[in-house]
């Protein structure tokens, strides 16, 4: 025994002291910096910043806070059955991490990489302050499928995976010798705050639809997959009223807070994905949402302007209208329109509403109907879409306000129209609008049109009990189709009669499905004085599941899409700018040169692929795109 | 180290210093070549640097083309035209002003802060007036005499105005008739859709008199037999292009009907002309169109239109070149669409939103337009696979038949 308490006594002072800085990527799972913090640690606290003064001032909702809590209970009780514990600290991370630094005597700290600007800020200073306690940082990417960063730095050759497998999850086995020391009074000290503590009135609250937390997200991808095995489908599921609920398969809160790992979400689809179709090779658009995720974290990296109207590279200037009442009236669920207010509530209540819905409200309340700024409306969903994720919230608002990425903008959702096709019989605004219960299908859509008999019959009298509608939808879209026409006709100095044809480079444009702009031409206000005019340039969208190319603030062009020959691969390239962009898009444009010349090329990749790759990741090997 | 230092700022110097003088002696008209070019804050600053630039900075051939941006931080994000210099401009340069207009937020005030400046321009000969509502038709909110009162101002004086839009005001019979009185001459474009004071004979007027008109931007209230036949007259020049907004203002609206026989002499009078109609109807209003043929090059529907009244268009609108549907019903557009595809052969560009559509029916459509469908834009939803495609097969067929690559539009999965 002598020798062991000598081996020991060797042993432990070279053995590090660690934290790990839990942030997003709330698991155990598939969590890489968590590993490092304890290969070879002595001891390991997990801790997470909460500042309670922030919490009751912040613009985030009561629905969200309860989700994060629940994470934080979940992440505790997990880590308990290691014998360790959360460390809920209160305080700033910048004030808080020095003493804990010399308290703890900490030699390693790690996190996981936050590619939003904000973050980057946040964490270079961290990343100072302990270089200067002489603490290590280690830092590794598991939030996004790609590192964004070898995306946009010229990278060679090498496809920017951040993974090969999802990483084990944390046991006792992995644990080993490193133990987290627990005072007697870590519960008072650390423990995770209930939602009174934060200041939040609880009383009325509902329980949650989306209980927070890593066990409950891995019995959703359970049942997610069950489901998705049972229908044999893998087809994006066409729109009805049943997809409108909640459903306990839902996944996208818990990519968010990452509870669940992409990673392991995007291994487990591919498999299941080979398993029910005899192994063929998936789709890009089985990873569609995933995707779309990587695509708006990418554009957003290094745009810390991403969330802004003003300033910002890749958002075209729309003259939106400031109307904090026209606002508030969509924001509260009292547009009168109840396929609007009864998704409105929803989100209000659960936290989340369905992808269509989103875009049917996000239109209403921009280019559709009020023609308010998407920005207000990104906050909205900030405070109280459980999903919503700061890259991911603005870009999609710029997408659904036709602000950047170019997209039609006749494709406008009726705030009437829409709901009536999607659920026939009103059941969805039944539910949560239970005022409007007694209308008949054929008025629940337009209640204001049924005669007074039917709103005296279903005991709701329009202007009364429930509001008139606050525009009339006909004439604000011909003034909004009109305005977006001037805005996108200066932007592209169209001068035709063409509606589709004014907005620059939608795919399937007579040039093929691109174009690119020079920077002057971008921008169409007079007295916009943008010194960084180098810089506008445009994000694009080049095909939907075939890929994306977009043109970054950085100067280099990203191209991110999937050869149309071999599926499966994903192919990125990073090129300077400073060749022309149009020669190289050219030759390089994703399908042209499969169709002209035929597969050969592809063939050819394809045949070093099968060569190259191990069995189980062979359909995310990329290659540059030059032979496709 | 050091001395390779001083040369060099030694050289700057004598840069800095040669410049000087040099730029004090360039000629004006270089100046005001150059001065084109820069921005207005640019050249207010530019206009510091010495009296020649100070005096270059006046010059009337830099404010021939002014916008005015008017809008309050209570209601717009984007920033107004300085006050001061509104009344510099109104003060020195309003006899110089040419081609003018004005971009004004929803605020009333801002509407009539642009009519304040209109009615001082009293001494100025404009061509162009744009009076553009950039959120909500905010001079609808205006006064009418003071607008009317404001708008006579200009079309008194001016003499020559060859293009005037004025969308979304309340200009009415009376001004109109003040307008032709003046500038009959030299009128070419007018677009004035949802003008709700004027009247059918007050346009009739208008192309009555103007016989230069070439484009003319109304709504559908206001056209008539009359007046395609007034703008098809022998004296009247060709039209180039005619934009009519059929609106809806309650759901079962009636409307009235125009003659074959009237789109008929338009045709044969101005054989190029376009006709580009935008319709905001409920879908039992459509009644009255599509009956007979009509020389429409432009369709835009701007909500739900019935698959009866899209096979219409396939057999009446021969001149098609640009259709949009944004809504249909639910069953799909098949046949409607390759009806379509068979009479319209100038047809061009389509965009299709809550539309359904099989995957085959498409391609079909597809195939017999070929390459002159420049612009193809159809959400991914609108299309039904079906026995012969599926949605990842469709992409391919279709860019097959355009000869170029295509994807259908699609929304991110939020």
């Amino acid at each position: 025994s002598s020798t062991a308490i000598s081996c020991c006594a060797v042993y432990q002072p070279m053995a590090p002291n660690s934290i790990h800085w839990f942030r997003k990527g709330l698991r155990l799972h598939d969590n890489p910096a968590l590993q490092e913090a304890i290969r070879g640690a002595g001891t390991v606290r997990c801790v997470y910043f909460l500042d309670p003064w922030f919490a009751g001032s912040s613009s985030v909702g009561v629905n969200r806070w309860r989700f994060l809590l629940q994470c934080l209970e979940d992440l505790d009780a997990n880590l308990r059955k290691l014998n360790s514990r959360l460390f809920v600290i209160r305080g700033q991370p910048a004030n808080v991490f020095p003493r804990l630094f010399k308290e703890w005597k900490i030699s390693r700290l790690t996190f996981e990489y936050d590619s939003e600007p904000f973050g980057k800020e946040r964490d270079a200073a961290i990343k100072k302050l302990a270089m200067e306690a002489g603490v290590e940082v280690i830092v590794k990417t598991s939030h996004t499928l790609y590192d964004l960063d070898k995306i946009i730095e010229l990278n060679g050759a090498q496809p920017p995976l951040t993974y090969k497998m999802p990483v084990e999850t944390l046991s006792d086995t992995l644990m080993g010798r490193c133990v987290t020391p627990i005072s007697e009074d870590h519960g008072d000290k650390y423990g995770v705050p209930s939602l009174e503590e934060l200041g939040f009135d609880i009383e009325g609250l509902p329980t949650a639809v989306w209980p927070g937390g890593e066990t409950e997200a891995l019995t959703r991808i359970e049942r997610h997959l069950e489901r998705k095995a049972w229908v044999a489908n893998f087809e994006r599921p066409r729109m009805n009223a049943n997809s409108l609920l909640a459903s306990p398969t839902g996944l996208s809160p818990y990519l968010r807070f990452g509870c669940l790992s992409c990673r392991l979400f995007y291994f487990k689809l591919t498999d299941l994905y080979r398993k029910v179709k005899k192994n063929s090779s998936p789709p890009l658009s089985l990873y569609g949402q995933l995707l779309w995720r990587e695509f708006f974290y990418t554009a957003a990296t290094n745009n810390p302007r991403f969330d802004k109207m003003e300033g910002n590279p890749i958002c075209v200037r729309i003259p939106w209208d400031k109307n904090p009442e026209a606002l508030a009236k969509w924001a509260e669920a009292k547009t009168g329109f109840p396929w609007i207010d009864a998704i409105m509530t929803q989100l209000r209540q659960e936290g989340w509403i369905h992808h269509l819905a989103r875009h049917a409200v996000a239109c209403f309340l921009t280019r559709g109907d009020l023609w308010i700024s998407w920005e207000e409306g990104m906050k909205v969903f900030e405070e109280l879409l459980l999903d919503a994720d700061w890259s991911v919230n603005a870009g999609s608002w710029m997408w659904l306000s036709c602000s950047s990425f170019f997209q039609q903008f006749f494709h406008c959702y009726c705030p009437v129209g829409f709901g009536r096709r999607t659920d026939p019989n009103g059941d969805f605004i039944r539910r949560y609008l239970p005022i409007l219960r007694g209308f008949p299908a054929k008025y629940i859509y337009d209640p204001w049109n049924a005669p007074e008999s039917v709103q005296a019959a279903a005991k709701c009298i329009i202007g009364v009990h429930y509001p008139k509608p606050m525009v009339h939808h006909a004439e604000a879209s011909r003034l909004n189709i009109e305005r977006m026409k001037q805005i996108y006709q200066q932007l592209s100095r169209y001068r035709g009669l063409g509606l589709l044809a004014s907005v620059p480079s939608t795919n399937g444009n007579g040039n093929g499905g691109m174009m690119a702009y020079s920077p002057g031409e971008q921008q169409p206000g007079t007295n916009n004085n943008n010194n960084n005019s180098h810089c506008t340039c445009v994000s694009h969208f080049l095909g939907h599941r075939n890929g994306v190319v977009l043109r970054p603030v950085s100067s280099s062009v990203l191209f991110f899409f999937q050869c149309l020959e071999c599926r499966g691969a994903l192919l990125l390239r990073v090129m300077a700018a400073g060749a022309s962009y149009s020669t190289l898009t050219m030759k390089n444009r994703p399908g042209l040169a499969v169709l002209d010349n035929s597969s050969n090329a592809c063939n050819r990749y394809h045949n070093n692929n099968n060569n190259n790759s191990s069995s189980s990741s062979s359909s995310m090997v990329g290659v540059t795109g030059v032979s496709c | 180290m050091l001395n390779q230092k001083r040369e060099t700022q030694e050289k700057q110097n004598k840069i800095v210093g040669s410049l000087d003088s040099d730029w004090a002696r360039l000629p004006q008209e270089l100046l005001l070549h150059i001065f084109q070019y820069l921005p207005l804050l640019d050249r207010a600053y530019a206009s510091q640097v010495c009296r020649r630039w100070n005096q270059a900075f006046h010059m009337p051939e830099l404010w021939r083309c002014f916008e005015f941006e008017l809008n309050q931080p209570a209601s717009s994000y984007l920033k107004a035209t300085h006050p001061d210099l509104i009344k510099q401009i109104i003060k020195r340069h309003s006899n110089h002003l040419q081609y003018v207009s004005f971009k004004v937020d929803s605020s009333t005030e801002s509407a009539e802060a642009a009519c304040d400046i209109l009615s001082q321009l009293v001494n100025c000969s404009l061509k162009t007036l744009g009076l553009i509502s950039t959120a909500r038709p905010s001079f609808m909110e205006v006064p009418k005499s003071h607008f009317i009162s404001a708008l006579t101002v200009v079309f008194v004086n001016s003499k020559s105005l060859s293009s005037l839009k004025i969308d979304d005001t309340p200009v009415d019979d009376p001004s109109l008739k003040v307008l032709v009185a003046n500038n009959s001459d030299t009128l070419k474009l007018l677009k004035m859709s949802s003008c709700p004071h004027v009247s059918p004979a007050g346009i009739l007027c208008v192309a009555d008199q103007c016989h230069g008109l070439r484009e003319l931007a109304l709504n559908y209230h206001l056209l008539s037999d009359e007046l395609l036949l007034a703008l098809s007259s022998e004296k009247h020049v060709h039209l180039e292009h005619l934009r009519i907004d059929v609106v809806s203002e309650n759901p079962g609206q009636h409307f009235h009907t125009i003659k074959k026989s009237s789109w008929d002499a338009m045709v044969r009078h101005s054989p190029k002309f376009n006709l580009v109609m935008y319709f905001f109807l409920y879908e039992d209003e459509f009644g009255p169109f599509f009956n007979e043929e009509i020389p429409v090059t432009h369709l835009y529907f701007g909500r739900s239109v019935s698959k009866e009244v899209l096979g219409r268009v396939g057999l009446h609108c021969p001149r098609l070149v640009e259709l949009v549907v944004c809504a249909n019903g639910l069953r799909p557009l098949d046949e409607e669409l390759i009806r379509i595809a068979k009479h319209c052969t100038q047809l061009s560009a389509i965009g299709l939103g809550e539309c359904e559509v099989s995957c085959s029916a498409f391609v079909e459509f597809v195939k017999m337009c070929g390459r002159r469908l420049s612009q193809l834009s159809i959400m991914e939803e609108v299309l039904i696979p079906d026995h012969k495609y599926s949605l990842d097969e469709i992409h391919w067929e279709v860019s097959k038949h355009l000869g170029r690559v295509w994807f259908p539009d699609m929304m991110p999965t939020w």
